[in-house]
């Protein structure tokens, strides 16, 4: 039985050993989960709302074996693979990095995977989608010439992943793109820094879209994307 | 009227110069789309062969006509840009057409031995048993990362069997292999039942498998 104090404090622990060097080690917590022992290993962080708070656009069952089987395996299996190795005290970020470095592609699928998807739920919200307000409306206006542009580019990115994949909008250095990755790819490879994500593996939609992946496009850019965690997102990375 | 627009459409494609319109269709499922439950149900095989393989027929089509357009033009940029969608789409196509004939109901199964003695036999002396195969089999298409597929392939040069497995919808044929049993492990082929369970669909699917199909395709390929 874990007491109060000692969950806080394993969830901060967690937060730092889990939070990608970018995002400034921010990362929000409100779902209880019990975490492991105090430990440098990569945390399944909680997610950032309810399971039932993207109905009926992502059903709690989408969100229970999303969040609770596919992201923890990543999770469990990225860690079993860096225990006793030097990267077991490195954040995710850092050891997917790694992993791409050295080609280990195993390593790199799951630690990407852990990243991946705790960037997604963060990306997603209860009665977000449409047109972004701040910095990130205009630079958007700015680098695609309108916000509908964008949003086609990004639905071509998602509809057209042939097979498992993600979609990506990025800021280069220079400016913002739009990006399709395969598997458990991830535009940090390429030294890019991600404001936002979203998964289209198949097992992200199907329960609720079945083989619409465009409808499940679509109500992503339209009601789920959090333009407030995008900006704040893109305040660091600028 | 068919005939009439097909002809029509054939002699605009022609006066464009294009090759004749060459169509691909769906396959008819060889059973009813309940025929493999409870292994794998009614809903699965209904979206499974009504839309995905529906979807990767009408977008193969789609880009043939595109490609012909290209190559009427000689634009072989064009032709190039279309290759991506072509190995996906006509993969998706011939992989299925494999997939739906490599099962039967549960009922109809009969054993490797029954089907062909010869395959067997070329089953256990590689593998030690037909359930070592299975295992390796499982392993190693359960471990496919992403979208993918797992086959018994034949070796034509080696005269032997082999296990592969190919990612997206990219086929068999571009291993070198020739495609005998192919397990589909997109999660679109399983998750409605099984969820993230891949290896229980892996373990269930066994029920399901056509060894006499296999078996034929088995007898041309090493002929």
């Amino acid at each position: 039985m874990y007491s109060k104090a000692f969950f806080l404090a394993s969830i901060a622990v967690a937060a730092n050993a889990f939070a990608p060097s970018f995002l400034g080690g921010r990362l929000s917590l409100r779902q209880g989960a019990p975490t492991s022992a105090v430990s440098m290993k990569i945390e399944l962080p909680p997610l950032p709302y309810e399971y039932t708070a993207l109905e009926p656009k992502i059903s709690k069952t989408t969100l229970t074996i999303h969040h609770d089987k596919h992201h923890a395996k990543y999770v469990n299996v990225a860690n079993q693979m860096i225990e006793g190795t030097e990267m077991e005290n490195d954040d995710c970020e850092t050891i997917f990095m790694k992993a791409h470095k050295d080609g280990n592609v195993g390593l790199f699928n799951n630690a990407a995977q852990a990243w991946n998807h705790a960037f997604y739920w963060e990306s997603m919200k209860s009665g977000g989608g449409g047109k972004p307000t701040g910095d990130i409306a205009t630079q958007i206006e700015k680098d695609f010439g309108s916000y509908d542009k964008f949003k086609e580019e990004f639905s071509t990115a998602g509809n057209t992943a042939f097979g498992s994949g993600w979609a990506w909008l990025s800021w280069d250095g220079k400016k913002l793109v739009v990006d399709k990755t395969i598997g458990a790819g991830n535009p940090i490879t390429d030294g890019k820094k991600p404001v936002l994500t979203m998964d289209v593996w198949e097992h992200a939609y199907y329960v609720d879209y079945q083989n619409m992946r465009g409808d499940y496009v679509n109500t992503f850019l339209d009601e789920l994307v959090n333009w407030d965690n995008v900006n704040e997102v893109f305040a660091k990375a600028k | 009227m068919l005939r009439q627009s097909l002809r029509s459409v054939r002699s605009v494609a022609k006066a464009h110069g294009a090759r004749a319109m060459s169509s691909y269709t769906l396959p008819p499922l060889p059973y009813e789309l309940g025929a493999l439950e409870p292994v794998v149900n009614t809903e699965i095989m209904t979206l499974h062969h009504g839309k995905h393989h529906a979807t990767y027929v009408a977008n193969l089509n789609a880009a043939m006509e595109k490609y012909a357009e290209a190559e009427a033009k000689k634009d072989v940029a064009a032709m190039i840009a279309l290759q991506g969608a072509i190995k996906f789409n006509g993969g998706g196509h011939v992989n299925h057409s494999i997939f739906w004939t490599n099962l039967c109901a549960p009922k109809d199964v009969v054993a490797p031995a029954e089907a062909s003695p010869e395959l067997a036999k070329m089953i256990d002396a590689q593998w030690g048993s037909l359930d070592a195969f299975k295992t390796e089999f499982n392993t190693k298409t359960a471990a496919v990362q992403g979208s993918g597929w797992g086959w018994l392939g034949y070796d034509k040069a080696a005269k032997k069997l082999a296990i592969a497995t190919c990612a997206n919808q990219d086929p068999l044929s571009t291993t070198g292999l020739t495609p005998l049993l192919g397990i589909d492990v997109w999660e679109h082929a399983y998750y409605l039942q099984y969820k993230n369970v891949r290896p229980e669909y892996l373990k269930q699917v066994w029920q399901v498998v056509n060894w006499k199909n296999v078996a034929e395709r088995f007898k041309a390929a090493s002929a």
